[in-house]
């Protein structure tokens, strides 16, 4: 296998509704993507876009309807979806084709476009459950979370109080982020007075719904000298799914998460994640999630991500810093582009260009996660510098 | 060009923006009917709540029950042995109260929904209900709880046979 660098990365603003179409979105998250890479169109061999439910826009194949504005026409083009997990697995796809030789330079892209949907985003994700067993109880996705986060609560005696400081942290940091939508300094107590939307889950504890795109490229080791003398190399990828019977599975521990993870450190040569890691960008679209992800990602012990957070081992200036973007509770949640604006800022931290973000610590190696579909897709890339 | 640029495009529209005339939308619906079939396993599983039974079925390989029943182990990867009646109680495995419809509009009145582990089936398996007649407060991972079932004539064969768990 061929090694693989990031060479470049860009995104929009992450807004709750933007003007432009999904189209737009992609060709402004691509564009800057090309542009800090000094490349054009015509230098990508390939295109890998992902983009989650096609009823969020309202649009079937939305894959092809977003051509264009991923610069793919008239070039190899696939779209990739694993739900949630999509936004990771875009590069993951995008390093297949680097790794095996077949394509030197691919553009890879997150977009999402939730606002149409009316009189929510929300009631998109009614389809996700089954259709006879499931549904006619009025579900939510809402439900799965505050389902496994009751779990998680009840398996590790983890408080409230412990998973609203996640909120806090990662909306702190999006303070920094210029893309971001929510912003905002909080406190634990905002948190648990918040409304209860499903509880345990509260309005503070829940990422917002938004538009949003972000674009990297990929190149192989030889064209990524010539592109840049600062590559950033992805030296691992993993990913995995747990069985549909979400009601037949220990929801407080992501086992399919572990799998991937491991998939990723045996990779990368990675043997205590705890200590190699330096800087990790973990799913977190509800502030447990951040926790329960750590967790399946061997950073901390189970159950023990919550001390860690609560000593200040994940802030931006701790020894593990996690979400220095401000996540997906503080940067926004459009799917697929969330997923790979972690990419994204994993790339920037590694090159020492996240500005006010840039984590204290000397950032060598890190790591992008995403994670889907009815709690059980894990997907992972390991970088380095 | 890094994130020191501090240049994103986009161009957000507020709320009271997207009200008024200021741009342009589009608006329609496409209403999608479908009929889903039930399946092998679904199919008899549904005709027992019909019967006011939980059924579910068995690999002999992994010796697990499964609940819901399955025509296949996923697991070993054959086709399950033997149907067999769990009973129609059960623990709480996890809950939560729900104030949220699924468009996400409030509800009037909290629903506690659950993932209840049915007696008779394997540890940990069981599947999504709510449980009603009982303060959320006094629900607690491990309660236990039991079908009520709606009266022989009113079930069709419908998850929603099963009225609600309730707490005993």
């Amino acid at each position: 296998m061929r090694r693989v660098a990031v060479v470049g990365a860009g995104m929009t603003l992450f807004r709750h509704r933007m003007l432009e179409t999904g189209k737009e979105m992609a060709f402004e998250a691509s564009r800057q993507a090309l542009d800090s890479a000094g490349l054009e169109r015509k230098d990508v061999d390939s295109v890998v876009l992902g983009s989650a439910p096609d009823a969020f826009d309202g649009v079937h194949m939305k894959g092809e309807y977003l051509t264009d504005g991923a610069g793919a026409f008239n070039k190899p083009y696939t779209r990739v979806y694993v739900g949630g997990g999509t936004g990771v697995f875009i590069p993951i796809a995008a390093w297949w084709q680097v790794a095996s030789g077949m394509a030197d330079i691919v553009l890879a892209v997150g977009e999402e476009k939730m606002s149409p949907l009316q009189p929510h985003p929300q009631y998109a994700f009614w389809s996700i459950f089954d259709h006879t067993l499931e549904r006619p109880l009025g579900v939510t996705l809402l439900w799965i979370f505050a389902l496994e986060m009751r779990r998680y609560m009840h398996a590790y005696s983890v408080s409230e109080e412990d998973i609203a400081l996640v909120a806090v942290k990662n909306k702190g940091n999006a303070m920094d982020h210029p893309a971001a939508q929510l912003p905002a300094r909080i406190t634990v107590e905002d948190v648990l007075k918040s409304e209860p939307i499903c509880w345990p889950v509260k309005r503070l504890d829940v990422s917002p719904t938004s538009d949003g795109a972000a674009a990297v490229i990929l190149a192989s080791e030889d064209v990524a000298r010539k592109i840049t003398d600062d590559p950033v190399w992805i030296t691992g990828v993993g990913w995995n799914v747990d069985t549909t019977y979400w009601t037949n599975r220990e929801l407080a521990y992501p086992e399919y998460l572990e799998k991937a993870a491991r998939m990723a450190y045996k990779m990368a040569g990675v043997e205590n994640p705890r200590r190699e890691i330096d800087v990790a960008e973990v799913y977190d679209p509800f502030d447990y999630k951040e926790l329960h992800h750590m967790e399946g990602l061997l950073l901390a012990g189970k159950g023990e991500a919550p001390k860690l957070t609560k000593e200040g081992v994940t802030g931006k200036d701790g020894d593990l810093p996690v979400n220095p973007s401000g996540g997906l509770l503080g940067v926004g949640n459009p799917i697929a582009a969330a997923g790979m604006m972690k990419v994204a800022e994993i790339f920037w931290q590694l090159r020492g260009e996240a500005g006010r973000r840039q984590v204290k610590k000397p950032a060598k190696r890190g790591l992008a996660q995403a994670w889907g579909d009815l709690m059980q897709v894990g997907t992972v890339v390991v970088m380095e510098r | 060009m890094g994130m020191t640029d501090n240049t994103f495009p986009g161009t957000p529209i507020q709320p009271d923006e997207w009200k008024g005339n200021r741009y342009f939308f589009k608006e329609a619906e496409f209403p999608l009917r479908y009929s889903w079939d039930s399946g092998i396993a679904i199919s008899r599983f549904l005709q027992g709540l019909k019967e006011g039974r939980i059924l579910g079925t068995k690999c002999f390989r992994c010796k697990r029950t499964l609940v819901p029943p399955r025509a296949f182990c996923e697991r070993c990867f054959r086709q399950a042995d033997e149907w067999v009646q769990v009973k129609d109680t059960g623990k709480v495995n996890t809950y939560s109260v729900s104030y949220v419809n699924s468009d996400a509009s409030r509800r009037s009145e909290p629903l506690i929904v659950a993932v209840i582990e049915i007696d008779g089936a394997s540890p940990g398996m069981g599947f999504l209900h709510v449980i009603r007649k009982i303060e959320p407060s006094e629900v607690h991972v491990g309660t236990k709880v039991h079908a009520v079932w709606k009266g022989a004539s009113e079930r069709v064969g419908s998850i929603l046979d099963i009225s609600h768990f309730e707490v005993y």
